[in-house]
């Protein structure tokens, strides 16, 4: 026994030592092999999307991945046949009649004994307007258009998991497979992607804008354009389709579009450059809308100046003007819609003059849902939502190029566009303003309403 | 759906006493009635029947989750005549108005739908929903002033000693009375009527024109001579219009 001590003791010091001497070697192989694998990565990264996507080149990975998708949501959505709860969320709650305030009193008023050409109040008008009212309580036009559509069937992301709750096993099973390769592969390539495109915008702008004025300044500016926006788009994974090219926007002009997200610009300006017009930001945005100035001209406005109306007409008339500028890209609504409609234009873009070229573009919900709700989340966040979605896939028409006609006003201009844009993506055309989101309804809606009702009580020759 | 339940060890089934784990914890899938669900369930339930026989019934159908949240929800549907998948888009509907998660409606959640604003009686329609001195309206108020313009049962049996439906005729009108007749005294005077028709008119009108269009319409409708309009004089003056299909609104599904 007392032998046996000081032999234990001993050889525990030895294993100790050399449990260290191990424990080090480990470490420095695994740093020696995150560094490896970094590398790896970065060339990946480098060979397979950056260079291509660069360079406009296709090389099927998206492809591949868009179809493999495609199968798991069909496989998915076969197994919800059954279920009936889809077709009402698509339809809406109620059944509206689509009657004037007119022919609904009228129909009132028919069914009492005396005849009334004239027009008098009777107590059963109150009907008509009590019964738009309810309607209105239970399901509104405006207030569904400022939040994310609802799906028919589940896609298999997490935030469109409103009304399908616990389905089956596989599914979950399914989802949790989803989550592990958006956020840990798909994330931290998107991350990458998108810094490389952003520093690449600005280090590429930069170095074009030392250059002398030139055709050769200008060719360039274009190529380091196209190729940053290519990169970010690769970065949202985005597919998109481009229909009618023949259509698309010239040099002086304006091109005009319905808005659903930030990401609108990245997805038009993969195709073509525009020319930008916005306000002054501070931080990273105001570092990318610097050097962007400087290798073309955009029209960015400090926010004094928004304000002015006159000004900013003035300066965007002598944009258009030049010939040699890229056309400018305007988002008329003024705000962020979810893409189930267009909301109304302001007439501001539509009394500059010049071509205007409307631009429809039209997401598909199934993959990722672009819309930015700004009141729920902020620019971060959204970013964020829009690099862990599978990905983005949308159609963009070019439309014809239209002028304004002689004696038309720039309001009846502006619905006439936004008709086109409406019908040609299959949205809504609402008249609506989209500035509703924040501010209240004006008075002037409910005026209109009550003058309608006076002429129909008093006669025409009263109202006024 | 994870359900977790406990049955106490001395539960009594057909006169044998048995020992029961604590803690049961059943998957069961639910939202969707076909088969593979109902399989499931029902294999479940057999084996656990004699635990589980009132638990159970409750999991088919779909959208019970939501269903399951609201309180006295069979009472509710009883009581307006609403179907389950009704009540449900409802529920969402209120939610969707009830931005800051309160679980109740104030006046102001109401005026913040764009669309009632243009309507000229909007605040009276708002009114209608807040009984008197309350200023909050909770899920069960609101549908039970929603369900005065569900379309009337045709086929509802009259049961003796039965309230009133609450879309019938006689309740659509008398909602209706009740938007001329705010201080709910039973009567439309003459000042009520001149209210009404200065907020669905405003600017529009003079009020001479006003007070001959209010006087002309009490005289056509007042039968007892009191120089205003009773719920009854109201119900007789419009026994000719079709109050089912003016004052309903249509549920989808």
């Amino acid at each position: 026994f007392f032998f046996l001590v000081p032999n234990r003791l001993y050889k525990y010091d030895i294993v100790v030592k050399n449990l260290e001497r191990a424990w080090d070697g480990i470490m420095d192989e695994s740093w020696d092999l995150t560094f490896a694998v970094v590398k790896a990565w970065f060339s990946v990264v480098v060979t397979f999307i950056m260079l291509p996507a660069m360079f406009g080149v296709s090389l099927g990975i998206t492809e591949l991945y868009m179809k493999i998708l495609w199968a798991t949501l069909r496989i998915q959505k076969e197994r919800k046949k059954q279920e009936v709860l889809n077709a009402s969320l698509a339809n809406g709650i109620i059944q509206r009649d689509d009657g004037s305030m007119e022919q609904e009193i009228g129909e009132l008023r028919r069914c009492r004994p005396k005849s009334l050409a004239g027009g008098e109040f009777t107590l059963s008008d109150i009907f008509y307007f009590s019964r738009k009212g309810i309607e209105s309580i239970v399901e509104d036009e405006v207030t569904q258009r400022f939040s994310s559509e609802e799906l028919a069937s589940w896609n298999l992301l997490t935030r469109t998991n409103n009304n399908f709750h616990y389905i089956s096993l596989r599914l979950t099973v399914i989802w949790g497979l989803g989550v592990a390769i958006r956020y840990c592969i798909l994330l931290p390539l998107r991350i990458t992607l998108a810094a490389i495109g952003l520093s690449w915008l600005v280090i590429g702008t930069t170095l074009v804008g030392l250059l002398p004025s030139s055709r050769m300044k200008n060719w360039l500016s274009e190529l380091v354009h196209l190729m940053c926006y290519r990169i970010c788009a690769r970065a949202l994974s985005a597919t998109i389709h481009y229909h009618n090219k023949e259509n698309k926007p010239r040099k002086g002009g304006i091109c005009v579009a319905n808005h659903t997200s930030p990401i609108d610009v990245v997805i038009l300006a993969n195709d073509g450059c525009y020319a930008m017009v916005g306000q002054v930001h501070g931080g990273l945005m105001g570092v990318l809308q610097r050097s962007m100035v400087k290798s073309c001209p955009h029209v960015w406005f400090e926010r004094s100046e928004m304000k002015d109306r006159h000004l900013v007409t003035t300066r965007l008339r002598n944009h258009v003007a030049d010939k040699e500028k890229l056309p400018i890209l305007i988002f008329p609504e003024g705000t962020c819609i979810n893409n189930t409609s267009v909301m109304m234009f302001k007439k501001g873009s539509f009394e500059i003059g010049g071509r205007i070229y409307p631009v429809t573009i039209k997401y598909d919900p199934q993959f990722g849902d672009a819309f930015w709700n700004s009141g729920k989340y902020n620019m971060v966040s959204y970013l964020l939502r829009m690099m862990t979605s599978w990905a983005i896939v949308c159609n963009v028409w070019y439309l014809p190029a239209v002028e304004r006609q002689e004696g038309e006003d720039a309001v009846h201009f502006a619905n006439r566009v936004k008709s086109a844009i409406a019908r040609q993506g299959g949205l809504e055309d609402l008249s609506w303003d989209g500035g509703l989101k924040r501010a209240k309804v004006k008075d002037t809606y409910k005026e209109q309403q009550q003058k309608k009702y006076s002429s129909m009580i008093v006669g025409e020759d009263s109202s006024d | 759906m994870i359900m977790f339940f406990s049955s106490p060890s001395d539960v009594k089934n057909n006169g044998h006493r048995r020992f029961f784990p604590y803690c049961h914890i059943i998957l069961i899938p639910r939202g969707v009635s076909g088969h593979e669900s109902g399989g499931i369930t029902t294999f479940f339930a057999r084996r656990f029947h004699h635990v589980t026989d009132h638990s159970c019934a409750i999991i088919m159908g779909s959208g019970d989750s939501t269903l399951s949240k609201i309180p006295n929800v069979e009472e509710l549907m009883e009581e307006t005549g609403f179907s389950p998948a009704h009540v449900v888009r409802l529920y969402e509907r209120f939610q969707a108005l009830d931005k800051s998660k309160k679980g109740q409606l104030s006046r102001k959640d109401f005026e913040s739908i764009k669309e009632l604003a243009t309507n000229p009686i909007r605040d009276r329609i708002i009114g209608a929903f807040f009984a008197q001195g309350q200023e909050m309206v909770d899920f069960h108020t609101f549908v039970r002033i929603l369900a005065h313009f569900r379309p009337v049962d045709k086929n509802r049996p009259k049961k003796a000693n039965m309230q009133e439906p609450v879309n019938s005729r006689t309740s659509k009108l008398r909602f209706a009375f009740q938007l001329y007749d705010q201080d709910n005294d039973g009567k439309i005077s003459r000042n009520e009527l001149l209210q009404v028709l200065r907020t669905m008119l405003e600017m529009q009108v003079t009020d001479e024109q006003l007070e001959s269009i209010a006087d002309r319409t009490i005289q056509e409708a007042d039968l007892d001579g009191d120089n205003a309009i009773s719920f009854d004089e109201f119900r007789k003056s419009l026994e000719k219009v079709n109050i089912d299909h003016k004052m309903s609104i249509r549920f989808l599904r």
